[in-house]
């Protein structure tokens, strides 16, 4: 299918960007990669009429290390966060998981920024800036501002991001020495997860899920159950609490809660080992 | 990269193709694949699924692998694009070609040059890859006839570790 007509505007900073955004309002939404964006633009489920591409600003895909954190910016596409030697030693989970999204040609073009923005509770790379206690720079017209990601998703498809703002950059704190562990299931290559589990047992263990409510989201109760001195088989046998699965072709909310059960077990006894 | 270029409902898309330079007006919704096949008429990029899941539209921009549906024309001026008209040269197969040709790495050969493409990418980020990795690699690209056992071998053949 083809998009409905639209208007292509690109920016060549993130001023312009924002600039534009403001010019055209809800009529506009900025394309990145492009990889979540315009196949919703193919079957009508978005109709944005003005694209603002900002996938050529300049310095807005590097990875950099900035002390506690590693600087991922927006725009760093997944294939060169999997490839980062510098994510793969500091913050590996995000790395790997990276290169479990969708399928190389798929990974080439999206971006970081890109699927956070997008905010599909089925998707793997907010699950992994979640367990990763990540945060998210964006910028708007009254300057800059930065988001916990544990605060980022707000509703289905929606974040904190205001209609005028852009990400800029995401931050990772270094994750050291902490064992992580992400477990993705599907049954097809390619394909979303049905459910999927990202933890990191740092100082505090953060664990997230996938598909397992409206938004990405933190599993508070396996978190509070850790937090309390619980054994790995007690956190995951309350994965599901607090959250609220869809049911769909690829299974009912009874069914995915079963597996979140087992895949968060399965998480926390790899990232333990 | 020169100025976006509007005229009335059509935007001017700047791109070298296959070695040539290509200018166009067009609309500004018009997917990458659509122009390959409607304008400049190389209908070897296929569309298959047009949910970005097939990988029948794959095609290379700077010589990575990309699903050509899933771009806007307008978003690549500028871009090297490779189709898979541009990997012979000479009336000489490229190897990878020459591959599927002599594994018969192809039945209806609709995703073929979806095929093709990816592999050459696969084989341009990793040179000697296992067979788990070619499987892995090719995920993105599927073949309704099946025929995964030929087209493997036929990557192997290229590239692959014995």
């Amino acid at each position: 299918m083809i998009p409905a007509a639209l208007k292509y505007v690109e920016a060549d900073s993130a001023t312009a960007a924002i600039a534009a955004l403001s010019e055209y309002g809800d009529e506009a939404k900025l394309l990145a990669g492009g990889h979540s964006l315009i196949p919703l633009m193919r079957f009508r489920l978005a109709v944005p009429a003005v694209l603002v591409d900002i996938s050529r600003l300049d310095g807005l895909s590097d990875i950099t290390d900035a002390g506690d954190h590693i600087a991922v910016g927006a725009l760093a596409k997944h294939a060169e966060v999997e490839s980062s030697s510098l994510l793969q030693s500091e913050a590996p989970l995000l790395a790997h998981v990276a290169s479990k999204v969708g399928d190389p040609s798929v990974r080439h073009r999206g971006t970081l920024g890109g699927s956070l923005a997008h905010g599909d509770p089925a998707s793997d790379l907010p699950a992994a800036v979640l367990a990763l206690g990540g945060s998210i720079v964006v910028q708007g017209p009254d300057g800059e501002r930065v988001i916990d990601a544990a605060e980022f998703f707000t509703g289905f498809l929606e974040t904190a991001i205001s209609e005028t703002e852009i990400i800029t950059e995401v931050r990772i704190p270094k994750s050291g020495s902490a064992g992580w562990s992400f477990q993705k299931f599907n049954r097809r290559a390619q394909d979303w997860a049905i459910v999927g589990v990202a933890a990191v047992l740092g100082a505090s263990p953060k664990v997230s899920l996938i598909n397992m409510g409206l938004t990405p989201l933190r599993a508070g109760a396996v978190e509070s159950a850790l937090a309390g001195g619980g054994s790995a088989a007690e956190a995951a046998s309350v994965a599901a609490e607090g959250t609220s699965a869809p049911s769909d072709l690829n299974g009912d909310a009874e069914y995915r809660d079963h597996l979140a059960r087992v895949l968060v077990e399965r998480a926390l006894d790899e990232a333990s080992s | 990269m020169d100025q976006l270029t509007h005229r009335g409902i059509f935007v001017q898309i700047d791109m070298t193709v296959n070695g040539r330079a290509c200018s166009a007006d067009v609309e500004d919704r018009t997917l990458l694949v659509h122009y390959l096949r409607d304008h400049l008429e190389l209908t070897g990029t296929n569309v298959g699924c047009d949910t970005s899941s097939c990988g029948a539209c794959t095609v290379h921009i700077g010589g990575q692998s990309v699903k050509s549906c899933t771009v806007l024309a307008a978003q690549v001026r500028g871009a090297d694009v490779t189709t898979i008209e541009g990997m012979a040269t000479d009336g000489e197969l490229h190897p990878m070609q020459e591959a599927f040709r002599q594994c018969h790495g192809l039945q209806c050969g609709y995703c073929t040059p979806g095929m093709v493409m990816a592999a050459t990418s696969l084989l341009s980020e990793n040179a000697n890859p296992t067979e788990a990795e070619v499987r892995e690699g090719l995920e993105g690209n599927l073949c309704r006839c099946t025929g995964y056992q030929n087209i493997v071998k036929s990557v192997l053949s290229v590239g692959g570790q014995s």
